[in-house]
């Protein structure tokens, strides 16, 4: 009966708002204002999950961010569901359904529960030890490993929600609205500072704000009451935004933090609809101000896992806050004062206490005096020693602790009823953001924590994750820090009254001893990953030393919540067992993002189309009336093959090829990059860059041209053209063709500043239709009567201004197939019109419109390379058996040095060659391996095929390839061994078309 | 994420930029001359330091200019951007 459960909360709980929701297909009801954790506590459903590897039944364990257990899969919709949502975060609203993970056939009754009785089979290491042996049953294994293994599943369908980026910047950025927090924000917008004041819950006030005891009061009023009218306060200033539910994520140099702002996730399936989900924030803050709070420590015993086993704050944090009994027989288990105050509270709510075991010999600090006027039953010098109760806790033994610590002081042990345990381990500080942004910690002895230590950039910690912990410390510190550090002389909380309990005693004991052999025992140290202190001593006895490989060999703090609760526990462990001070053995590196986000979240608004941006020449819509299929070619969408009437790719492509052959073809070749230079030093600066002659290439001549990189390799090649004396048109291959410009400006600005040259990207200012064939000329002539098309006009590798009507154009009689060609250049507005130009003075010849693929095939029928598929960064201009563009005669160019080099001279270096097959049917598959001999151990890769085309004007395959050696191989036989068979080939030139250029002459 | 100040266009996101590897090594005037060893030193060799390091960087999506930059590796902290051409401080 969930109302039983229930007791008088503070005001964050709206009891008239009831909110149903299923749990395990089961209908529950919480209040508006529940998370998902609190209305099952209030329900009394305490077991919700099962652990990662031992598939022991767990309960919710904390009341934030931080839990390891209590995580579920939300969404009824098996395609689109989220898993690994901590419970303690997930706010309920109408209609939400959420799920146990890690458990089949369901939570209560789970076949994978046996790995907890083989668990003695299971130590640290055991995958990594079993599974080893024999190595060929390793695809075996992995299939039976994936399959239990896992958190949660993930959705099978695209992500429907809307995400969001955006950039924010502001003068003083506060993370974190605790008390501290609040002081720094209202302290920055008082002074006149742009403020952002963030907090991952849905409430400010962190912990304080139902902090309502006698015990700390603030100016005469209760804490609780006081931050309260400082919040009220804090929300009517100019300069301030806050942002509620929104976790910081990461916190990189130069005060860049990234944040995900959770928009919706609290509402309902109506109030979601068309709103952004989760927006991430980019934040650049001229200051930060991190007043993250700290995380309560469990403590490490036998079976310290059940549950009904939680954190003292938690359950404080449940009733005080949600006003949920998380049990009816309660028992605090302590090192510190903090669970007094939770015994206290709920004690005076009317909710049982039975005991507090505490294992310090004595405190007397005011509210320890407290409880014990209360009649609260103390077990000092005690130490929970085990815990019974499968699926809920049901006992505990506790036992005398020995003066030291280490032991018991005698055999009597107690057995206490209870249902719920708190377990209050002292307190961390959460120093995670912190460290990410490349601030060093230092470790303070007297209550073992790690704090902040040196900052690497304009940010403070201040409360309780700078180690201050006491109420009257964290407002005069936080106050005089703010000041500090903002410059200012006064704030409003500078000589407030504080009354707090001061801790009197502190005693900490990182794994508490057992009356049995730690063989025998489970003392959790990683709830969620399953790591036991047992573990991490078999990593220590097996070798391992440093944390970090602890960390990977046990798992722990690998889990989704990163060890929060237990990755100080592993290093006291490591600490105490090696004898090595804790500030030594350091911690962990702390990773972002502190809280796991959504992928939707990271990649926002760019999916699908909006992916990256995309390219289209002036001809696109052209090809798309066409029927054309496209490709990807770096950012630009380029038409790949024109089918007609349900042709296959490799029809289509057998059909353009042949008609461009045997009439004429076109190709849109505007993608090709073109870079315009110009300056009085233009032919000096081709001389460097290139690797043959520039300077002697008359006025209105085209030239082929390589391009490499200092290391001799080939980088890019193109013809460029000479305008006019001082100025020439270079073309790029089109994904090179960005990159290109760079390297030459790099050069021109870093290395040449002397050379009178400048660079233009006009790559988009013209398109280009590229006409070959052998009744190219007549098309040409038809389009342009009064141009002399004549060879002694109008040469090979030669440029023409013309007009086509009205419109000027430039035209290059240039040849990628080994065809008569033109490339007519046009001022791109004008591109789709002079296609259509070009296909109507066509259609007389069948002009066919060919696409990338075609072309591929044509240039390869005639052996040209293409620069990112013949070659790889790893060819020379040698070893693609172009010997004849390299100059000999100049002095320098970029990679002549290299050529020089004994690596690059090497004769048995991969060199380009073409291949035939025996059987001139069979294509060979690009990226084929190829060898001399077939049975050979290990077998020798000689090589591998580039490019593999069927050539119908040839009728055969043909393919290029580059293989060691190669160049004296022509005519050798050696294979292509495939999966099921082997393809005899024989190396040839790779010319494999018109090797007298009969044909781009004519 | 760095905030980089681009001697030609002022302070900027580390988006914007591109690095561009050690600073004031010299491409060889003479590369012939040189041993292969001597090369490969210019070709190859590349200081990797803790600490200040020089560095070339280019402003791609913005005015596109290369610039210098001494940057403390250890921690990321900008020590000194200055123009190409211009002389290196000296320590």
């Amino acid at each position: 009966m969930p109302l039983n459960l229930r007791v008088k909360s503070s005001n964050f709980i709206d009891e008239t708002t009831k909110v149903s929701f299923k749990f395990n297909g089961k209908t529950y009801h919480g209040f508006k204002g529940d998370t998902l954790a609190s209305a099952l506590l209030a329900n009394n459903v305490h077991l919700v999950g099962r652990s990662f590897k031992y598939h022991r039944p767990r309960g919710i364990m904390t009341s934030g961010s931080e839990e390891p257990n209590a995580i579920v899969q939300v969404g009824n919709d098996k395609t689109i569901t989220e898993p690994n949502v901590r419970a303690t975060e997930i706010e309920i609203y109408e209609g939400l359904e959420a799920t146990s993970q890690n458990c089949w056939p369901s939570v209560n009754f789970d076949i994978g529960g046996i790995n907890n009785f083989l668990s003695p089979l299971l130590p640290a290491g055991f995958y990594y030890k079993t599974f080893m042996w024999p190595a060929s049953f390793w695809e075996k294994y992995e299939y039976v490993i994936r399959h239990s293994a896992g958190l949660g599943k993930s959705p099978t369908k695209p992500d429907t929600d809307i995400y969001d980026h955006k950039y924010v910047h502001c003068d003083v950025l506060v993370i974190g609205a605790g008390i501290s927090g609040i002081i720094a924000a209202k302290t920055a917008a008082q002074n006149g500072f742009k403020t952002l004041l963030l907090d991952e819950k849905n409430e400010l006030g962190g912990t304080t704000i139902y902090q309502n005891s006698d015990n700390f009061k603030i100016d005469n009023k209760i804490s609780s009451g006081w931050l309260s009218d400082q919040i009220n306060e804090l929300k009517k200033l100019d300069n301030l935004e806050i942002k509620t539910r929104t976790s910081v994520a990461s916190f990189h140099g130069y005060n860049y933090l990234l944040a995900r702002e959770n928009l919706t996730d609290h509402l309902s399936k109506d109030e979601k609809k068309n709103k952004i989900r989760q927006r991430l924030l980019k934040i650049r803050a001229k200051k930060v101000i991190v007043a993250t709070g700290s995380l309560e420590r469990p403590l490490v015993f036998d079976n310290n896992d059940r549950p009904g086993i939680m954190l003292s704050s938690a359950i404080k944090k449940y009733a005080d806050y949600y006003g949920v009994i998380c049990g009816k027989k309660n028992i605090f288990f302590t090192n510190n004062d903090s669970a007094y105050e939770s015994a206290i509270s709920l004690f005076k709510k009317g909710i049982n206490v039975q005991a507090i075991i505490d294992i310090r010999e004595k405190s007397n600090s005011s509210i320890v005096k407290e409880a014990e006027n209360l009649g609260i039953k103390i077990y000092w010098s005690h130490s929970v020693v085990d815990t019974h109760g499968y699926k809920k806790l049901k006992q505990i033994s506790i036992m005398q602790l020995s003066k030291d610590g280490q032991s018991f002081g005698g055999l009597n042990k107690t057995i206490l009823e209870c249902d719920c345990l708190g377990m209050a381990g002292g307190w961390t500080p959460a120093v995670h953001l912190f460290t990410q942004s490349g601030g060093k910690l230092k470790f303070r002895e007297e209550d073992q924590v790690f704090i902040p230590n040196k900052y690497p950039s304009k940010q403070i910690s201040i409360g309780s994750c700078n180690g201050d912990f006491e109420l009257d410390n964290i407002i005069k510190n936080s106050s005089n820090d703010v000041k500090k550090f903002l410059n200012i002389d006064k704030t409003d909380f500078d000589n407030l009254s504080v009354i707090t309990s001061k801790e009197a005693s502190k005693k900490n004991i990182w794994l508490l001893p057992s009356d049995k052999a730690i063989g025998k025992t489970k003392p959790f140290v990683d709830y969620q990953n399953d790591a036991t202190a047992k573990d991490i001593k078999l990593a220590l006895r097996e070798g391992f030393r440093s944390i970090e490989h602890v960390k990977r060999y046990t798992t722990t703090g690998m889990g989704t919540d990163q060890g929060k609760l237990g990755n100080m526990h592993a290093l006291g462990i490591i600490a105490d067992t090696t004898g090595v001070k804790m500030g030594e053995v350091g911690t962990t590196t702390f990773r972002p993002p502190y809280t796991p986000l959504t992928f939707g979240t990271i990649v926002g608004r760019n999916v699908g189309e909006y992916f990256d941006a995309f390219r289209r020449t002036p001809m696109n819509d052209w090809h798309i009336n066409n029927k054309a299929e496209f490709e990807n070619v770096g950012q630009w969408k380029r038409a790949w093959y024109y089918p007609q009437n349900n042709e296959t790719m490799h029809e289509a492509v057998q059909r353009e090829s042949l008609a461009t052959r045997e009439s004429a073809g076109i190709l849109d070749a505007s993608t090709l990059g073109k870079i315009d230079i110009q300056g009085s030093d233009a032919s000096e600066f081709l001389n460097r860059i290139y690797t043959n002659a520039w300077s002697k290439l008359g006025i209105g001549k085209c030239r082929y041209g390589l391009m490499l990189n200092e290391d001799g390799m080939v980088y890019d090649d193109g013809v460029t053209t000479r305008l006019s004396e001082n100025h020439y048109i270079m073309t790029t291959t089109t994904g090179g063709a960005a990159n290109v410009m760079a390297k030459l400006e790099d050069y021109l600005q870093t290395e040449w500043p002397e050379l009178d040259v400048y660079l233009t990207s006009v790559t988009d200012h013209f398109a280009t239709a590229t006409i070959g064939g052998p009744n190219s000329k007549k098309i040409l002539n038809k389009l342009i009567p009064d141009l002399d098309l004549s060879n002694e006009n109008f040469p090979h590798m030669s440029f023409k201004e013309a007009q086509i009507g009205k419109i000027k154009c430039r035209i290059m009689r240039i040849s990628f197939t080994g065809e008569l060609s033109y490339e007519i250049n046009i001022q791109a507005n004008f591109g789709k019109s002079l296609w259509e130009k070009c296909i109507e003075a066509g259609k007389e010849f069948n002009i066919t419109p060919y696409g990338t693929e075609t072309m591929h095939l044509l240039r390869a029928e005639k052996g040209f390379i293409i620069v990112g598929q013949d070659t790889d960064g790893t060819m020379t201009p040698i070893d693609l058996q172009m010997d004849w563009i390299v100059s000999k005669k100049k002095y320098d160019f970029i990679g002549k040095r290299s050529l020089y080099r004994s690596d690059t001279m090497k004769e048995d270096r991969k060199q380009l060659v073409g291949l035939i097959t025996d059987n001139p049917k069979e294509v060979l598959e690009e990226g084929a391996q190829i060898v001399s001999e077939l049975n050979q151990s290990p077998v020798q890769m000689l090589g591998h095929v580039t490019s593999s085309y069927y050539s119908p004007n040839l009728n055969k395959s043909i393919a290029l390839a580059v293989v060691r050696g190669g160049k004296n191989m022509i005519g050798k036989k050696l294979f292509v061994p495939m999966k099921n068979k082997s393809i005899n080939i024989t190396v040839v030139d790779p010319v494999f078309l018109d090797k007298e250029n009969k044909r781009l002459n004519a | 994420m760095f905030i980089i100040n681009c001697p030609y266009c002022g302070d900027r996101d580390q988006s914007e930029f591109k690095a561009g590897g050690e600073a004031h090594i010299e491409r060889p005037k003479q590369p012939t001359e040189l041993s292969d060893d001597e090369w490969a030193e210019y070709l190859f060799m590349r200081k990797n330091i803790k600490g200040d390091q020089f560095e070339r960087w280019n402003h791609t999506h913005g005015c596109r200019k290369w610039f210098n930059m001494v940057r403390d590796t250890s921690n990321d902290e900008i020590k000194l951007i200055y123009k190409m051409g211009e002389k290196p401080p000296t320590k």
